[in-house]
């Protein structure tokens, strides 16, 4: 049986495609439409889960729909009635759109799909809706690779609910209990992102980047002012402070003068008040995670936790709980986001409405995330001969042809050159794993910032993530568990760390990133924390290839990894987008399958206009 | 249009939200005048919450 899971409308569109239960596709919109977030109508995804499966649309039994409208509606409706007459203006704002489109969201699916696939309305698969927070559950605990575990759901809004507690056991998702908007950790992280200058929705990393440069000044100011928490992690905003409710912005005056500071406006300069406001709200988001999973473990007593929603990749919070926490074993949904929603939706069909097992898979379901499309070596030289690249193609067909190709690419690297490399499926979800990633020498002392500046165009307060043989994790970082989808935060190990001078100590704000704190600089953030990625050989073979011949050639087996794009660019998802973005970058090499390109023997590279304005900054 | 409206009294029945109904009406009835006065679909918000 074929079910299609959908996540649209918001941000973050996606499709997914399940057969019998297994998760065999799944694509976000903007990966296709370059257009980071994308909102629409996820046709583009849905078109590449049927190609890859090679289906008909007719072949789906059901289309689900991550969250049901009607029920946002009331939400909407009863918020702007209990607050009144305040919310006029936002009232005013957002009524046309529902009325115009959202209301009427079972037509427009419907509709685009009949245009999109030449087929009658009514022989279209029947069109479900699940809840936005079952779906996120569901897309936690299914794939999870535990019999039974406690989840946890926290994210901005979806219907109503805000945080979630669920409770699975084999094919079963029993809901606990649940927190209602505008009671939101997700929105107050969220209003701290707007505070700081970052957009509400894509930022919220950055201000998570952001707290280590800060101290956490303003713990108590937040917790006596801004949010009442419970013992048991339960919590209630006090909405003097925020907009988001009845406004058309996330915060008031009233919150900027709790601080002493009005905020930041996009693109300044940071003063220390916004990086102590960071490490401040870090902490308490911290805190209250700790709290709602001792809740949840005193309930349910299981040994596992599933997490997913927006607020479960703060990769930060999530390491404190594993080191912290009363759960043995977690597992967070990679695409935890909207568009894991998607995923959700389609696989609680499937349990929940069609009643089907579940037998957990002992890795987990997700298939490391490579649930993308893939391009064979065919297609990636018609590319290259079409537009007259020059290459050097690398066989790999024999073991020695393979050892020669990764001892190539490991001394470029080694060589402090930037790789792009682009291998396999597309990851799904907001983390490049080691399939459309830009590739670094972590040992480098100027890589953060000639990487962050020169080739990803973006902050230089920002990190990198390391990616780590498996087996050789505990030597570089303090992790008890693998971290497959760099979701989890990690101290660098004592062994790798460098001893610092007093005055090398002294250093405040973004001076503190001019010092070398470990063996491994690059991907070493300010507090000597990584977020880090274990790579084994089945999760991705050859990407563990490539960091195991540079360990051989550099004892280090760990690897500087971050997305294959620029600042505002969705992650490439084509040759054609990683040809584009190595040519508008100083990446040293592109690596596309087994075909090398050596930037300097590229033609020349002309665009007409500036290439960054196709991109919103975020 | 009418599916929608039977979508709507479902969905009251289902969670019992009868007591919305006026609020419905009127708001839909202000909501559509908004429509015709404004002419344009695209959502201001910074977060996309509704």
């Amino acid at each position: 049986m074929n079910i299609l899971g959908l996540s649209a409308f918001y941000h973050d569109s996606a499709a997914a495609l399940i057969q019998d239960g297994v998760i065999v596709a799944a694509a976000q919109e903007e990966r296709f439409s370059r257009k980071k977030f994308d909102p629409n109508m996820p046709l583009r995804s849905i078109q590449f889960c049927l190609e890859k499966s090679k289906l008909q649309i007719q072949d789906i039994e059901a289309l689900v729909f991550y969250d049901k409208p009607l029920i946002k509606f009331e939400r909407l409706l009863e918020t702007y009635f209990s607050f009144s007459p305040r919310g006029l203006k936002s009232f005013i704002k957002s009524m046309p759109i529902w009325l115009k489109q959202k209301l009427f969201l079972k037509n427009l699916i419907r509709k685009q799909l009949s245009e999109k696939f030449k087929l009658d309305i009514d022989d279209l698969p029947q069109l479900c809706f699940a809840e936005h927070h079952e779906s996120h559950a569901a897309s936690a605990y299914y794939p999870s690779p535990y019999d039974n575990a406690a989840v946890l759901c926290l994210d901005g809004v979806g219907e109503w609910a805000t945080t979630s507690a669920w409770l699975g056991q084999g094919n079963k998702l029993a809901p606990l209990w649940e927190i209602d908007f505008p009671h939101s950790l997700g929105l107050l992280y969220s209003a701290f992102t707007y505070y700081a200058g970052f957009s509400v929705n894509s930022g919220e990393y950055k201000l998570m980047g952001l707290a280590p440069y800060g101290e956490p000044k303003y713990v108590s100011t937040i917790l006596d002012n801004l949010i009442d928490l419970k013992d048991d992690g339960s919590f209630r905003l006090n909405m003097k402070y925020f907009d988001f409710a009845t406004g058309l912005k996330m915060t008031n005056n009233k919150f900027g003068r709790l601080f002493g500071m009005r905020k930041r406006d996009p693109e300044s300069d940071f003063s220390q008040v916004y990086m102590d406001v960071a490490a401040s709200i870090q902490r308490v988001t911290e805190e209250i995670v700790l709290r709602l999973a001792h809740t949840l473990y005193d309930q349910t007593k299981s040994a596992n936790l599933c997490m997913a929603g927006g607020v479960a990749l703060n990769c930060v919070a999530n390491g404190k709980l594993l080191r912290e926490g009363p759960f043995r074993n977690i597992w967070i949904q990679p695409a935890a986001g909207d568009s894991g929603g998607a995923i959700g939706a389609a696989l609680q069909y499937w349990h929940f409405y069609k009643e089907k097992e579940r037998k957990a898979n002992p890795v987990d379901g997700m298939n490391g995330s490579y649930l993308g499309p893939d391009y064979s070596d065919d297609e990636i030289e018609l590319y290259l001969d079409s537009i007259k690249a020059p290459y050097e193609k690398f066989s790999t067909k024999t073991k020695l042809d393979e050892q020669a190709f990764y001892r190539y690419v490991a001394n470029l690297l080694s060589q402090q050159k930037v790789v792009g490399w682009f291998q396999g499926r597309m990851e799904f979800g907001p983390r490049a794993l080691g399939n459309r990633s830009i590739l670094g020498d972590p040992r480098g002392q100027d890589t953060q910032t000639l990487v962050n500046l020169k080739i990803k165009f973006r902050e230089s307060f920002r990190p990198f993530a390391p990616s780590v043989l498996e087996s050789r994790a505990r030597d570089y970082f303090d992790l008890p568990k693998p971290s497959p989808y760099m979701l989890l935060v990690a101290e660098i190990h004592d062994s790798q760390k460098v001893e610092l001078k007093e005055s090398e100590n002294k250093h405040t704000g973004i001076d503190k990133l001019k010092v070398v704190r470990s063996t491994i600089p690059a991907v070493t953030h300010v507090d000597c924390s990584a977020r880090v990625q274990t790579v084994n050989e089945k999760s991705n073979e050859k990407y563990y290839k490539l960091i195991k011949a540079f360990e051989q050639q550099t004892a280090c087996p760990v690897i500087l990894n971050t997305s294959f794009n620029v600042r505002g660019e969705p992650i490439v998802c084509s040759p054609l987008d990683a040809y584009q973005c190595f040519m508008r970058t100083r990446i040293d090499y592109l690596v596309l399958g087994n075909y090398v390109l050596d930037k300097r023997e590229q033609p020349d590279w002309q665009e007409e206009g500036d290439w960054r304005d196709e991109f919103e900054l975020d | 249009m009418i599916e929608c409206l039977r979508d709507l009294w479902g969905y009251m029945k289902e969670r019992k939200k009868f007591w919305l109904l006026p609020v419905f009406i009127v708001l839909i009835l202000l909501g559509s005048l908004l429509v015709f006065a404004e002419g344009s679909a695209l959502s201001p918000f910074i977060y996309v919450l509704f």
